[in-house]
């Protein structure tokens, strides 16, 4: 098991503060969650505890911007997107370069339950102009994209996890803003997926391999824009698509997908997400298997949709 | 430096630009621009000397509209800087105009944010103030906020922050005119007592009439000299100050006047032009 993706955060971004005076982070009284307290502890000067005040900190986050800085925003991804009027208008409608740090993202946090979980974070961010929408699906892929955040122009949304993630890349991995990664090759299905859904897409194309059957899976870590190119390409190629997300299945990747596919190349999706519910309290693990994201889960019901058509 | 006498001109003359803005676009906001325009005017003649030269040098001083809806005042401003044509600022709320109805900062850059969602711009000019301590630049910031904006919880939060970051390059101007859509604001929602309120929240308060120069500029000079604190300047006005059918009535908070009030507040305007000069 690799680091929660929050953890790669923390640590790129006060390394990032070496070599870029620009950066500031501030954070609203989770820097230890968030782990924007590995910044704070090397740039005390740079880093801002807002306190309780998400939406404060936005606005001042965009001011900052405005004035030549370039601003890591962070919170949980529920509490930092449900400020959604001030992202809007001080961020969004400025194109100010704040980058919205939510972690804790999807039911994968566990136990603390439904009022501390984004689920409908990605849905909010991606209906933004001028904003992009990205979640990376490792450590490695979260460092690389902390990096290219600093020379990106414009609001970004990055969507972290609370839980360990396994390692999907290795050191050399180049990551491309906007690009889909295919990471197994098949054409029984296809599975678009991202976040911490990508490493149990992995594992269920390892599981279906055994069964006889080849899965396709594409890491989808920048959502909006999102990759129309591998999606329609995968699309004509594949039997059967699916998508997977640690997100309510309406407006996040499931609905981009839909979306690009819609329009270009009508086919059939199945969505795999929350059912359009709230979570609620359990471990991770428990959380994943009731709700159908672990491996098995995922493996199982794409044999099942392979064999009845 | 710019007299008294030459600002409560300009103000004037503005005044009548702003009525003929709102006039022409049949909507937009006379009366909490005419209650803003003496304190702008001052602002940006006086104070912040605001240039063609030095519109977007980065270490201007920064000026924040909170009150977004009062933006006919501010672009009569930048109209008589010479930052937007006056014909410009007679296409107010036209479609594809710089000039939009409420400040875009993308559409034109010299409004330093886009507001109107109210309740935002304190923290972000409380964010351009971090900048300038991070930099340690001498640049000030300005924000002019609104008292029916005083409501949201997201201003109160901006209040209790600026002086954790000992922010005495920051200056709030309540544009304190008593009124806002709903009706009077002490009956939608008070904020009194302000004074005591904002005193306890840490910050240099200081209490004027902001329809007079002396005390405006004498304001401005005490949050220069505040050490370590950020300033917020309670300035009681009159909503649609200038025009007598206007003035103190809530009617007038959002509504365009029609040819016939356009006349007649247009040559109420005049004669204070002549009065003055």
């Amino acid at each position: 098991m690799g680091k929660s993706t929050r953890l790669a955060f923390g640590e790129t971004i006060a390394q990032l503060g070496e070599v870029n005076s620009n950066i500031v982070v501030l954070d609203a009284d989770l820097s230890k969650s968030t782990m924007s307290s590995l910044f704070a502890k090397k740039f005390p000067e740079r880093f801002f505890e807002m306190g309780i005040q998400e939406a404060n900190m936005i606005g001042v986050s965009a001011g900052l911007a405005l004035s030549g800085k370039i601003a890591y925003a962070c919170s949980f991804a529920c509490f930092i997107t449900g400020r959604y009027d001030t992202i809007r208008i001080s961020v969004a409608y400025t194109k100010a370069n704040v980058r919205i740090i939510g972690t804790h993202a999807g039911i994968g946090i566990g136990e603390d339950g439904t009022t501390q979980m984004g689920l409908e974070d990605v849905s909010l961010m991606r209906s933004l102009p001028n904003f992009s929408v990205c979640q990376p699906c490792d450590e490695i892929e979260t460092r690389e994209l902390i990096k290219y955040s600093v020379e990106h122009n414009g609001p970004m949304y990055i969507r972290l996890t609370r839980q360990n993630v396994d390692k999907i890349f290795d050191d050399n991995y180049k990551f491309k803003f906007g690009k889909g990664v295919q990471l197994t090759d098949g054409n029984d299905a296809v599975i678009f997926a991202t976040g911490a859904l990508v490493a149990e897409a992995f594992k269920a194309s390892n599981i279906l391999k055994e069964k006889g059957y080849s899965l396709r899976v594409v890491n989808i870590h920048t959502i909006k824009p999102i990759d129309k190119e591998i999606i329609i390409k995968s699309a004509k190629e594949c039997k059967l698509i699916f998508t997977a997300e640690d997100h309510n299945i309406i407006g996040g990747l499931g609905s981009a997908v839909a979306e690009v596919l819609s329009e270009n190349y009508p086919a059939k999706i199945i969505r795999i997400g929350l059912p359009d519910v709230f979570g609620e309290s359990g471990t991770p693990e428990a959380l994943y298997k009731k709700y159908g994201f672990d491996a098995e889960s995922l493996a199982s019901r794409i044999e099942t949709q392979l064999k009845q058509s | 430096m710019y007299t008294h006498n030459q600002l409560q001109q300009i103000a004037n003359e503005l005044r009548i630009d702003i009525i003929k803005a709102i006039s022409r676009a049949k909507s937009g906001h006379p009366g909490g621009s005419l209650s803003a325009i003496d304190i702008l005017v001052y602002l940006f003649f006086n104070e912040i000397k605001r240039t063609k030269e030095n519109a977007l040098d980065p270490d201007r001083h920064r000026f924040v509209l909170s009150k977004g809806h009062g933006v006919p005042a501010l672009y009569a401003i930048l109209a008589r800087i010479g930052l937007i044509s006056y014909e410009e600022l007679m296409n107010l709320r036209v479609l594809g105009s710089r000039t939009q109805g409420h400040p875009s900062y993308l559409d034109l850059p010299y409004v330093e944010a886009s507001t109107g969602s109210l309740g935002q711009g304190l923290s972000v000019a409380i964010g351009m103030a971090l900048t300038a301590k991070i930099d340690k630049k001498s640049y000030r910031v300005y924000c002019m906020t609104g008292d029916g904006e005083t409501q949201e919880g997201q201003i109160w939060e901006a209040i209790l922050s600026a002086p954790k970051f000992n922010l005495d390059n920051l200056c709030v101007i309540l544009d304190y005119n008593k009124s806002q859509i709903d009706g009077f604001t002490k009956d939608v929602m008070d904020l009194e007592p302000l004074k005591a309120k904002l005193e306890a929240f840490k910050w240099n308060v200081l209490e004027i009439d902001g329809h007079n120069f002396a005390e405006i500029e004498n304001a401005f000079n005490i949050a220069r000299e505040a050490n370590g604190k950020p300033t917020y300047i309670i300035a009681h006005t009159i909503k649609g100050k200038g025009v007598s059918f206007m003035e103190d009535n809530v009617e007038w908070h959002g509504k365009a006047p029609n040819e016939k009030e356009t006349e007649l507040a247009l040559q109420e305007l005049q004669k204070l032009l002549v009065k003055n000069g």
